[in-house]
């Protein structure tokens, strides 16, 4: 089985044994590969109703709910990791999202669609439309991503929130780009994150 | 099969019937000897008593939950979900399902005769808990062997027993499936099960109870069962099943006969429960869902029901259930997820309301069908 290539690197980032929760888990593809390849204690919130009822049915812990209102009741630091992938565009309130995802997660994998990647630039500058590209496929009126954003955004929120990146990935296609030109060159973004111990 | 040694044990198969000496102390207080339990089992036994399952049947339901009912002839109650190659599969586990405690099905319950005087208990049975009914099955699972559960499942008040299960036994089950359910009965759902009491007690014949030489409060019976089934349907369903149709006539008769087709079937399913329901176990099994009320008997933190459990949870409401909202799994899931249980929580979509559990739906089947086929 081959995960989507965020998940993938995801996937090969988690330690065996770790507790994670997957925000968004979707049918729980990547749930199933670190449960199934890992050993990962996985459990998982999802919003639509048909994806959990497939992902129970793959037998795993998986909660109907919304990140923007469901991740209250989850206990401080009761995860190794806590994942969010493509999920932060969506949310109603994608800071507090973030803020919820550090607390409960020693570490956070955050990945989104970067906004500023260059057919999307491309698009909008000779287009003059709203793009629809392969990661954003939605057009205008439909799509779920509320809140776009760019790597660049993300990295100055980071900074302002006081939250560390242990580490990033930048992906054009399936293939991995450099952090330098990222911003222009890379479709997603994965990072992985920790709350600033000095905080 | 006759190689199989509980083949050929008495304790095993449909129609059982045991008598445990007890006794039991009940949440009243009281002490229940002996404490007799009408179970059927399906499938067999592992040799290391791993696949044992537990069904636990709905209020007025029975231990009869994939054969065919004795007294009316139908099929199980939930024979759509347990067999070979169901959902519950009988193949793989084994399956008990007892008659709950103040039945009238062959458990102890008003009916039952009182060894102290040789007469049906009636009113001087002791009332009873949701957690009574679960010990009682504690005892009979002892008597057949069982010593853990693979999972216990239920709807509806099967549900709230579920519940009571992790919270009462913790280590003696592996997974717990509650469906369409609750973790209290709320003051609407008492409301609607005081207005089913008042009608049997309302009824002449109820006689304080003891009215097992005569005649049964069947009318007062018939009424309870009445306004609790619309409790069970949705408006949509209603609607959707009868409107405003009239029973066989062209017109309204400017009277007081069953005109609207509502009326009729609602009157049939009145008149069809009091043939092979006791109106004493009505009284005792609606008081015991009232009691109900798992954060209370926990400190008033329902997350504090759920810290000793070892389970993986999954609880499945209804969209349309207005008796046991989604609302109300939802609090029990975040009291698991505050507990830090493994839990699995979705509503599915469903145009028959609280019913929607025991009808045909091949999401519940497949929620129920991956919930036990991983880990179980």
């Amino acid at each position: 089985m081959s995960l989507r290539p965020d998940l993938a690197i995801i996937a090969a980032h988690v330690p065996p044994g770790a507790r994670v929760l997957d925000v968004g888990c979707g049918d729980g593809e990547l749930m199933k590969a670190l449960r199934d390849t890992k050993g990962v204690d996985a459990r998982g919130l999802e919003l639509d109703p048909r994806n959990v009822a497939a992902a129970v049915s793959r037998g795993l812990s998986v909660i109907q709910g919304d990140a923007d209102t469901d991740l209250a009741g989850y206990p401080d630091q009761s995860f190794d990791y806590a994942i969010l992938s493509q999920t932060l565009q969506t949310a109603r309130a994608p800071d507090r999202v973030l803020d919820e995802l550090l607390r409960i997660g020693r570490h956070a994998f955050v990945s989104f669609p970067n906004f500023a990647h260059w057919r999307v630039r491309l698009s909008l500058l000779w287009g003059g439309r709203m793009p629809v590209t392969r990661l954003l496929p939605e057009r205008w009126y439909d799509t779920p991503n509320i809140h776009h954003l760019t790597i660049d955004d993300f990295r100055a929120h980071l900074a302002e929130r006081g939250i560390a990146t242990e580490a990033a990935w930048f992906l054009s296609g399936d293939k991995r780009t450099g952090g330098a030109a990222a911003n222009f060159l890379a479709e997603h973004a994965v990072f992985l994150l920790r709350r600033n111990p000095a905080d | 099969m006759l190689t199989t040694p509980s083949s050929l044990d008495q304790r095993f198969g449909l129609s059982r019937h045991v008598v445990l000496p007890g006794p039991l102390r009940l949440d009243g207080g009281a002490l229940l000897a002996p404490v007799e339990i009408a179970y059927e089992t399906y499938g067999t036994l592992a040799p290391d008593g791993g696949n044992a399952l537990l069904i636990c049947h709905a209020l007025t339901g029975d231990h009869h939950v994939a054969s065919a009912h004795p007294r009316t002839g139908k099929p199980g109650w939930w024979q759509r979900m347990v067999g070979p190659g169901r959902p519950i599969d009988t193949d793989r586990f084994f399956v008990v399902c007892a008659n709950v405690l103040g039945s009238c099905m062959g458990s102890s319950g008003p009916a039952s005769g009182d060894a102290a005087t040789g007469r049906p208990y009636a009113m001087a049975f002791p009332v009873i808990t949701i957690r009574d009914m679960v010990r009682a099955q504690a005892l009979l699972l002892d008597h057949l062997g069982v010593a853990r559960l693979a999972a216990v499942v239920g709807g509806s008040m099967g549900g709230m027993q579920a519940l009571s299960w992790a919270a009462t036994f913790p280590d003696r089950l592996d997974a717990c499936l509650v469906i369409a359910s609750t973790a209290r009965h709320t003051a609407q759902n008492i409301a609607f099960h005081e207005v089913g009491r008042q009608a049997i007690m309302a009824d002449p014949n109820w006689s304080g109870g003891d009215y097992y030489d005569g005649a049964p409060p069947a009318a007062g019976l018939a009424v309870a069962r009445m306004a609790a089934h619309i409790t069970y349907l949705s408006e949509a369903g209603l609607t959707e099943k009868f409107g405003r149709r009239l029973q066989a006539r062209e017109q309204k008769s400017f009277g007081f006969d069953a005109d609207f087709q509502v009326e009729s079937y609602l009157r049939h399913q009145g008149l069809a429960f009091t043939d092979r329901f006791d109106a004493n176990s009505y009284l005792y099994i609606t008081r015991a869902m009232d009691y109900f009320d798992l954060a209370e008997e926990h400190g008033g933190l329902l997350a504090h029901a759920f810290r000793a459990a070892r389970a993986r949870f999954c609880l499945v409401s209804f969209d349309t259930d207005w008796l046991y909202p989604t609302a109300e799994s939802r609090s029990i899931v975040q009291a698991l997820v505050a507990a830090r249980a493994p839990a699995s929580f979705v509503e599915l979509s469903s145009p028959y309301g609280h019913d929607a559990f025991l009808l045909d739906s091949p999401e519940l089947d497949r929620v129920i069908g991956g919930f036990l086929g991983t880990g179980a």
